[in-house]
């Protein structure tokens, strides 16, 4: 029996890994093939994979699966290039924390999907609002989880910065910023993936190309092998994406793990 | 003239609630140090020396009361009085030579003198062949090692240490006590070292002041006369045990007040 905490192979971790997605798939075409949920409602893996098949050959799935891709990460480099500089400004100089923090600490709560309609007014129902959807989004969270990153960093490696002769400019160059550099990077990870939930609401309303209006589309035919097929899509891509983020990061910060 | 001069500084932190009382830390202390001099500063816990340090390095202002360096007044941190802290301070994210290397590029040295610098101050701490290690990959002794060769790759007027041993082991406690007085003997540099260990304030110093609990202050000045170079065995001869037992005297009581406080 395993101990509390105690690690395990890493081999037997994959394989409990890829354990769940087969039992999960089991379990579907348990309740899908067996005929205990409707068709209508739920289809079956083979379905789903005939389905996801003709898409990508005969409906040009791949240019909605671009689309959306170029529209999460457009968004999403936006608002890291307004919300990191800021989130560091915010956790270096108190005075502009206190002048930022109380705004930015309410416009994080607003719903990015409820901007929706008053995006689609401002900017037409183009790549502009979709952008826009994901940018507010996600800028108000970087900002904020950057400035506390930034903000508490050692001090005694700032002291220490100090009596080697390192002045303000120096400090935030060669002490904050390179200091909270690995955090920064996992926030920008986990903000990507709420930028996906994003960029999906935003293609359900007023669309016309996309993996979230493929999905609109499939609703209005009853098509739920399209329907799963789409969202299993969005899961991979995530899944790739974060995988590269990781792999990026480890690469970019060996002092992390050394 | 002296090195440097601690004239009248006190030090009162602000009360933590507003109807609190403000606490003294520091009373009253002046004292003279000479150049190429190595003194320690004896204290029980929370007597003050480690704020009177960070006064002197510019981490930290006095209340009352300045500090001289060569006749300067000292108004904030500066590469001229180089600090090694007790918490390993290394930057985690440079190698051993890159963090040798960090307060020359900050004062704008160029490169080919930044890198012979930083491997020669490598070297003579002892740690040649780890100069692209990262600062997690290293031991305590070895991190404190290379807090010591940043430092003093600065070329810096006074070294002021603030119980840099504390966390190490009693052996490699033992032989960095002996690598810095080397080093001392070799750079002749001007050094303030903050402990609370009896037996490392006197192996290391010719002078030992002691402090009060707090608030503190100076409350005796001791002469180590043992001769330089020294060697561990010197911490068995009767010299050294002799002001060993005076140093415990004066300590014990400033301890017993000090837990007296604390339990009251």
């Amino acid at each position: 029996m395993p101990r509390p905490l105690e690690p395990i192979p890493s081999a037997a971790r994959a394989l409990l890994g890829v354990l769940f997605f087969v039992l999960f798939v089991l379990a579907w075409a348990w309740a899908t093939l067996g005929g205990y949920v409707t068709r209508t409602f739920l289809a079956d893996p083979f379905t789903m994979l005939r389905e996801g098949y003709e898409l990508l050959v005969r409906h040009g799935f791949l240019f909605d699966i671009a689309i959306t891709i170029w529209r999460v990460v457009g968004g999403f480099v936006l608002a890291a290039l307004v919300g990191v500089p800021l989130g560091v400004m915010m956790g270096t100089y108190k005075w502009v924390e206190a002048f930022f923090e109380p705004f930015v600490s309410f416009a994080r709560y607003l719903p990015a999907s409820a901007f929706i309609p008053l995006l689609i007014l401002w900017a037409g129902i183009g790549e502009k609002q979709k952008l826009l959807v994901i940018f507010i989004g996600s800028v108000f969270q970087i900002i904020l989880m950057v400035a506390v990153t930034v903000g508490s960093t050692r001090r005694d490696l700032v002291e220490a910065a100090y009596t080697l002769g390192a002045g303000d400019a120096g400090i935030i160059r060669r002490v904050l910023i390179p200091s909270a550099a690995p955090d920064i990077a996992e926030i920008l990870r986990l903000v990507l993936g709420w930028a996906w939930t994003y960029v999906i609401v935003a293609e359900l309303i007023g669309s016309s190309a996309g993996i979230g209006h493929m999905i609109v589309d499939s609703q209005a035919l009853l098509n739920t092998g399209q329907i799963i097929f789409g969202i299993i899509v969005i899961g991979m891509i995530g899944l790739v994406s974060d995988f590269l983020f990781k792999a990026g990061n480890r690469w970019l910060f060996p002092w992390r793990l050394a | 003239m002296s090195k440097l001069r601690i004239d009248g500084v006190t030090r009162t932190f602000a009360p933590s609630r507003k109807d609190g009382t403000p606490t003294l830390a520091l009373q009253p202390t002046t004292f003279d140090v000479a150049d190429n001099d190595f003194i320690t500063i004896l204290g029980p816990s929370g007597c003050g020396k480690s704020t009177l340090l960070r006064i002197i390095a510019g981490l930290d202002r006095a209340t009352e009361g300045r500090v001289l360096l060569d006749g300067e007044q000292v108004t904030g941190p500066g590469p001229e009085r180089g600090m090694v802290f007790q918490s390993y301070t290394l930057f985690p994210w440079l190698t051993v030579i890159d963090n040798i290397a960090f307060g020359l590029r900050e004062r704008g040295i160029p490169e080919a003198r930044r890198t012979g610098l930083s491997h020669d101050w490598c070297a003579r701490v002892g740690l040649a062949g780890f100069e692209r290690h990262y600062p997690k990959q290293l031991s305590g002794g070895m991190q404190q090692r290379t807090a010591i060769a940043r430092v003093l790759a600065n070329d810096p007027k006074i070294m002021l240490l603030d119980e840099p041993f504390g966390a190490l082991d009693n052996q490699t406690r033992s032989l960095m006590q002996e690598t810095l007085l080397d080093i001392w003997q070799r750079e002749t540099k001007t050094v303030l070292f903050v402990t609370h260990d009896i037996e490392e304030s006197i192996f290391l110093a010719s002078r030992v002041l002691v402090m009060s609990a707090r608030p503190g202050r100076i409350k005796a000045e001791v002469r180590v006369d043992l001769p330089y170079p020294r060697h561990y065995t010197l911490k068995t001869s009767p010299e050294f045990s002799a002001l060993k037992a005076r140093l415990t005297e004066e300590i014990r009581a400033e301890a017993m007040l000090a837990a007296r406080v604390q339990t009251h």
